[in-house]
């Protein structure tokens, strides 16, 4: 009843749980913190627009982001993804969703950021409907968590348009 | 203990009887008191020497006293209880199956391309529902002629307007380029049917569990080997 094992066995089930328990209430805990962030994107400059060889359309772009996600960042808070998405609609695709560029936010101090870019990844189009698009740009977030539930949401900006041109 | 406990109470009623026979007859007592005690003492030394023996022969001897002991409703007993281990485990594998609708709700993270986001050794817990899938969601998804899984971020996404099909290209947060060096030769886009879920929830470290014993599987061995004697051998 009392031996070696047993005992052991017992501390090791109590500390798993209690363990289970502490990451449980961690990762609820996220629920109560309501985030109020803000973002804001500026197309600099166009630095090329030409259609590719295979016939889709490519976009360098030169941007202005900022934005403050700093409420996003709680104690179960390991880092926040942030990555800003072309978004916009052709004749074939219902949507179209091409990253520009994301960052790594790792912990609150950096979460207030300014950053004069130019694209990360290429705006390809699959196809060629670039020209004079609007689009919309949209700044989303992935919370990752010490432990537990991962949260992700975004902020839609609109009124973004192509030119009607190659240059 | 049970079993010892019994072989000991079976000694001691074998000695009592004697002890008893001696009792009633008041005159003899004087007489054969010393032969009682030299029966008394001759008993207690067997008793030394049998419990020398015990000691000598120690853990392995025990056990398999305990074992030779065993009883067909003890043994029933013990493997309904490791049929009860082992198909309460199978039921809550496959029921996370059907919650999550994935056919491996959790995974282990076994590279660093996901760093610092997920490191080797975390666990990913996935989701696979209707929901469309969007950029910026992390995704698991199988390629044509690789074994291994791989867990990363979707960063595109064109959805077909007529059937709704969708092509995605994903990338690892720690890669510097996207994935179409990974996927099978000309692939360019990932479709439906290679994502087996995407990522909701982490728990960190835990994996290494899984790493250790597929990487050493001597350890797992050993590890199923001790627990498996711990079954046969515990009572009550």
């Amino acid at each position: 009843m009392h031996s070696f094992g047993y005992r052991a066995n017992a501390l090791l089930t109590f500390g798993v749980t209690i363990l289970a328990i502490l990451c449980a209430f961690a990762s609820l805990s996220d629920n109560l913190n309501v985030p109020n962030p803000s973002a804001h994107v500026q197309v600099l400059s166009i630095n090329w627009f030409q259609k590719q060889p295979n016939g889709n359309d490519e976009v360098s772009l030169t941007l202005n982001v900022s934005a403050d996600l700093q409420s996003m960042f709680t104690w179960n808070t390991k880092q926040v993804f942030v990555f800003l998405a072309a978004e916009y609609e052709t004749p074939q695709n219902s949507l179209n969703q091409v990253s520009l560029w994301d960052g790594i936010i790792p912990s609150k101090e950096h979460a207030k950021f300014w950053t004069h870019t130019a694209t990360k990844y290429r705006f390809i189009d699959q196809g060629s409907n670039l020209r004079g698009k609007e689009f919309n740009l949209t700044l989303h977030w992935h919370v990752m968590p010490k432990t537990g539930k991962m949260f992700a949401d975004k902020i839609v900006m609109t009124g973004y348009r192509l030119p009607d041109e190659y240059r | 203990m049970g079993s010892i406990h019994l072989n000991q109470v079976a000694r001691f009623c074998g000695g009592a009887p004697a002890l008893i026979t001696y009792q009633p007859a008041h005159a003899e007592r004087v007489l054969l008191l010393p032969s009682l005690q030299v029966e008394k003492s001759k008993s207690k030394r067997e008793k030394n020497e049998q419990g020398k023996r015990e000691r000598k022969m120690g853990w392995i001897g025990e056990t398999m006293d305990s074992i030779r002991s065993l009883q067909i409703r003890q043994v029933l007993n013990q493997a309904v209880s490791l049929g009860m281990i082992v198909t309460s485990a199978l039921i809550i594998w496959k029921g996370l199956m059907c919650i999550t609708g994935s056919e491996s709700p959790v995974v282990v993270v076994l590279s660093g391309s996901m760093e610092p986001g997920f490191k080797r050794g975390d666990i990913l817990f996935l989701h696979m529902s209707k929901d469309p899938i969007r950029a910026g969601e992390i995704v698991v998804f199988n390629v044509d002629g690789r074994e291994i899984p791989i867990v990363h971020r979707v960063i595109k996404v064109h959805e077909r307007q007529d059937t709704g099909e969708v092509d995605v290209l994903t990338k690892g947060d720690n890669n510097f380029g996207d994935d179409r060096l990974l996927y099978a030769h000309g692939q360019l886009w990932l479709q439906k049917h290679h994502i087996m879920g995407r990522a909701v929830g982490f728990l960190p470290y835990v994996g290494w569990v899984t790493i250790i014993m597929t990487e050493k599987p001597i350890i797992k061995y050993v590890l199923i080997g001790a627990l498996g004697l711990l079954v046969i051998t515990s009572k009550e």
